[in-house]
């Protein structure tokens, strides 16, 4: 039996306005070759300015991951020719990083350290196209942070929960959409196998710019395997750089350690050291919103909501941000909770538009919605007839309410109606005397219809009990 | 007084238009540069557009910069909006760069008249002038000489009266050992008191653009109007937040010596340092005799720096985006191995091969590192030192103009004639060539003058203290050229 050992180094991109290293914006798309200003394609000359804002996100993130943060970090160059490269050298950190030591703590308990996370700029791209490559420096100069894991995971399963988790915890602090498809999340990742309950590890591979969950999974599937494969017929694990193709379902090898790059890095002159004093950390520290953990926990705990829904409200920040402002007004959460994991998340159907929550029906409205439900006023059939109106129209539930009759009916109207069932009804009284608790059943019924469903059920049933009994 | 000054008041006082200034200037670069190559790119119609618009801008009076209408040369390393900046390289062959310099965007502002762009070892890589694609410039005292490096094309021409002043770069000595070679005053400013936004690299950490002029008063004049914190340089530093300090006379100014810069000079240079700081002493300066232990280290540790970031910087040539392209090659890498095969002179891939190796893993600790150590130690020595004493006084070269070819033939031992410059590069202090003397041969000599950081303006009385007690007669500019 054999055991996966894996890390992961995930390149996030930073959503500042501008560039890390000047003032063109990172706006995603745009013509090729459009974005773009003498520093960020490196003309003869030119010279660096770090974008403090990148600083500060990349702070936030090492804050949101439980790093430390370094009161002094450099930036280094990192040389190596390719056309996407327009200085030829990538400014990063090498020997410094900004943030170091934090860890994320997967559902089993488990918990996966990072070992760092650095800035860094984004090269360009190539473009392929009839025999032709071009290139666009759009991307150029896009702020990234590398998030560097120790060789923590053991299972693909748990590198998919630690990305989702790491997506989770990035959105939250809003310094990135981290969306796979478009890039601005990219994962490498280290792998190498060992025979159950060996203490030292064994050679490994690196697969290079995965780009989405399920390439993921089946690269690692592949890549263990094969890795196996070796070692049990004798043979020897080459420690390489290799890349998935997505048609055969397959890893291949880019370059052997002999090939590998000498990257030949050293402290970047035209840049001066980040200074980051602890004022500085404890006030990004401050602004950053309550960790999806912490707030599942809280749900859980002060508001007694189920743990499904605790971690589909979580999932994302302005849903849960928006239930933390319903709970404010109101003394049953668990309703709040309830109507929106069951009915409103029904209305947005995709993750992005979860993400984005556009919603017409204010926390204060849907409060107000629960209250009437609470006081009594209305049933639960109602309460969702009136949230979707409410969702449709964006208007208030009492004036929906009102509207089409559908606020419930006073204490006064349901004694009368209830009285009127149980007269009408003698054998059915007699009935439920006798223990037939269902004989009751048609005097709701008869009250429901008189009603025309206004009245709540449950009541009209005590109410008539209360009158046999009596 | 200064010539900047003169002519200020010549333009402002109408005796004289920029034009009739400028077209002097133009008139004399067609009569000389053939012979002496100082420029390698002239810009006649920028010239006299800049000087029709200092004469309009005088006109209509108000507060005229000094600068103003004032002509002038730029190193062909700092780039022109729209007029060829190609660090006399065919890698750059006719590149126009899209920006200006900041020092010339200041220039400009006070209404500097471009000459043109003078000659220079390709990227700044030499002492002599004679790595360039357009040919060896020569030294207006002897043309058989060379005018030194890298920034011989901006010495001579000040030199030889082709411009009033002119702006270099100094990354080991490439401004104050041609100004010295050409007898003329030249100063590299601290690390950081001049943007380098629009110097094309060679190598970042070392290197400062200066000033070539004909005085002290001339450079003070020009380094106040291109120095100052500039947003685009991040090691950029405000130099007007604490002033040097100035001296109105040598009286109580210690000047140390520091005896290792002062091992194998040639006997006129010792004799010319000896007599300067006899004249120091006797206008009532203490002498101070000072060491830099470190100082042997100067010479390894500023070439295997100077080469590592040049490596790097000179890493975005490859034919893709600008400048030369190879013919030919199947994919990227083949266009960029062969451009820059084609491209670089032989200095320049010398420099590169030598930075690659010493960045290499493995070799990086014994080289890079350990030179970087080495640099902490060498600063160390200078602050040591400068607490001592207000300024240092050392030659500026070992000896005065050398016959062209020779540095040609032995590129170690050019190397070794940095030996007096490029600890104030490592140390990042500023530094300035003073004309002190003559040779048997009449070749020009010039003394060093280095002090603490950001306190050019004390070099500067300093040296100025120097002209004034005698009587400026080491301040002889050739006869060629415009004679004021």
């Amino acid at each position: 039996m054999y055991e996966m050992i894996a890390g992961l180094e995930t390149h996030v991109e930073l959503n500042t306005k501008t560039k890390i290293f000047c003032s063109c914006t990172t706006g995603f798309g745009g013509e090729p070759n459009t974005h773009c200003c003498p520093v960020c394609v490196g003309l003869p000359g030119t010279l660096p300015v770090l974008n403090e804002q990148a600083v500060n996100y990349a702070i936030k993130a090492g804050l949101a991951l439980n790093c430390r943060i370094n009161p002094l970090s450099k930036m280094d160059r990192k040389n190596y020719f390719y056309p996407d490269l327009p200085k030829a050298y990538q400014i990063t950190q090498h020997e410094k990083p900004l943030c170091e030591d934090g860890y994320v703590r997967l559902k089993s308990g488990k918990t996966v350290r990072i070992k760092r996370i650095h800035i860094e700029e984004d090269a360009g791209k190539l473009i392929h196209e009839n025999g032709n490559t071009f290139v666009d420096y759009n991307r150029g100069g896009v702020p990234l942070i590398e998030i560097v894991t120790e060789p923590d995971f053991r299972s693909a399963d748990e590198i998919r929960e630690y990305i989702g988790k790491l997506q989770l915890i990035i959105r939250y602090t809003g310094i990135s959409d981290v969306r796979m498809q478009e890039g601005s999340l990219r994962c490498d990742v280290n792998i190498s196998v060992r025979p159950q309950g060996a203490q030292t590890l064994g050679t490994r591979t690196e697969i290079k710019n995965m780009n989405s969950l399920s390439f993921i999974s089946k690269a690692l599937r592949y890549e263990f395997d094969r890795q196996t494969a070796l070692l049990e017929s004798g043979g020897e694990v080459v420690q390489e750089t290799r890349r998935f193709n997505e048609k055969t379902g397959k890893t291949e090898s880019m370059r052997s350690k002999e090939d590998a790059h000498d990257y030949r890095y050293f402290p970047e002159p035209d840049l001066v050291d980040i200074l980051v004093d602890e004022q500085r950390v404890e006030a990004i520290r401050a602004a950053l919103p309550e960790m999806p953990d912490a707030r599942e926990k809280r749900y859980l705990s002060e508001y007694g909501i189920p743990e499904p829904d605790c971690a589909n409200i979580c999932k994302y920040r302005r849903i849960s941000e928006y239930f933390d402002e319903v709970c404010k007004y109101i003394k049953t959460p668990k309703t709040a909770a309830n109507l929106i994991t069951s009915h409103i998340f029904k209305r947005f159907p995709t993750e992005a538009d979860k993400e984005r929550f556009d919603i017409s029906v204010s926390p204060e409205m849907l409060a107000e919605l629960i209250e009437l439900a609470e006081s009594g006023g209305i049933n639960s059939s109602v309460v969702k007839k009136t949230l979707e109106k409410m969702l449709d129209t964006g208007r208030r539930a009492c004036e929906l309410v009102d509207e089409s009759d559908m606020s419930g009916i006073g204490e006064e109207e349901l004694n009368a109606v209830c009285r009127r069932a149980v007269e009408a009804n003698p054998k059915a009284i007699a009935d439920f005397r006798g223990g037939k608790q269902a004989a009751l059943m048609p005097l709701v019924g008869f009250v429901m219809k008189e009603t025309r469903g206004r009245a709540d059920a449950a009541r009209a049933r005590a109410v008539i009990e209360k009158m046999a009994g009596g | 007084m200064g010539n900047i000054n003169k002519l200020h008041d010549m333009l402002v006082g109408k005796q004289l238009s920029s034009r009739e200034l400028a077209q002097m200037y133009i008139g004399a670069i067609q009569s000389e540069n053939g012979r002496l190559n100082a420029f390698s790119h002239t810009t006649p119609e920028t010239a006299l557009a800049a000087a029709d618009a200092a004469d309009k801008r005088i006109a209509s009076g108000g507060d005229i910069p000094l600068l103003c209408g004032i002509p002038m040369a730029l190193k062909a390393n700092i780039s022109t909006c729209g007029i060829v900046t190609d660090c006399c390289s065919k890698m750059l062959d006719g590149y126009r760069p899209i920006f200006d310099a900041t020092v010339w965007q200041k220039l400009t502002a006070e209404g500097a008249v471009l000459l043109g762009k003078t000659n220079m070892d390709e990227f700044a890589m030499g002492s002599s002038t004679e790595n360039s694609c357009h040919g060896t410039t020569s030294n207006p005292f002897d043309f058989n000489k060379v005018a030194g490096g890298s920034s011989g094309g901006s010495a001579a021409a000040v030199s030889a009266n082709l411009a009033v002043y002119s702006l270099g770069s100094d990354t080991g000595g490439s401004v104050r050992q041609p100004a010295s070679f050409c007898g003329v005053f030249g100063l590299k400013p601290t690390y950081g008191a001049v943007s380098r936004y629009g110097l094309i690299a060679y190598a970042s950490s070392l290197e400062q653009i200066g000033v070539i002029a004909g005085d002290s008063e001339d450079c003070a004049v020009v380094f106040d109007a291109i120095s100052g914190r500039d947003p685009r340089d991040s090691r950029s530093v405000d130099v007007f937040a604490a002033p040097s300090r100035r001296l109105d006379s040598a009286k109580g100014v210690k000047i140390g010596i520091p005896r290792e810069f002062y091992d194998s000079l040639c006997p006129d240079v010792a004799k010319a340092l000896s007599n300067a700081a006899a004249v120091y002493r006797s206008l009532g300066a203490q002498l101070v005799q000072v060491s830099l232990p470190t100082l042997k280290y100067a010479l390894p540790v500023y070439y295997i720096l100077a080469c590592a970031e040049a490596s790097s910087n000179l890493g975005r040539y490859d034919g893709i985006r600008f400048g030369y392209r190879a013919q030919g090659g199947e994919n990227a890498h083949e266009i960029a191995r062969r451009t820059r095969t084609e491209g670089f002179g032989a200095e320049v891939r010398r420099r590169i091969l030598l930075g690659t190796f010493v960045l290499s893993s493995g070799y990086y600790d014994e080289y890079y590192k350990k030179a970087n150590l080495l640099r902490k130690s060498i600063t160390a020595d200078f602050e040591n030192c400068l607490k001592q004493c207000d300024i240092l006084l050392a030659p500026t070269a070992p000896t005065a103009a050398f016959r062209r070819g020779i540095a040609v033939s032995d590129p170690v031992k050019t190397y070794q004639s940095d030996i007096c410059t490029v600890s104030a590069n490592i140390a990042g202090l500023p530094a300035a060539a003073v004309p002190c003397g003559f040779d048997a041969d009449g070749m020009p000599i010039g003394m060093q003058l280095i002090g603490r950081a950001f306190c050019e303006h004390t070099l500067l009385d300093a040296a100025h203290i120097f002209e004034t007690a005698t009587e400026r007669i080491y301040i002889k500019n050739s006869r060629l050229g415009v004679q004021l």
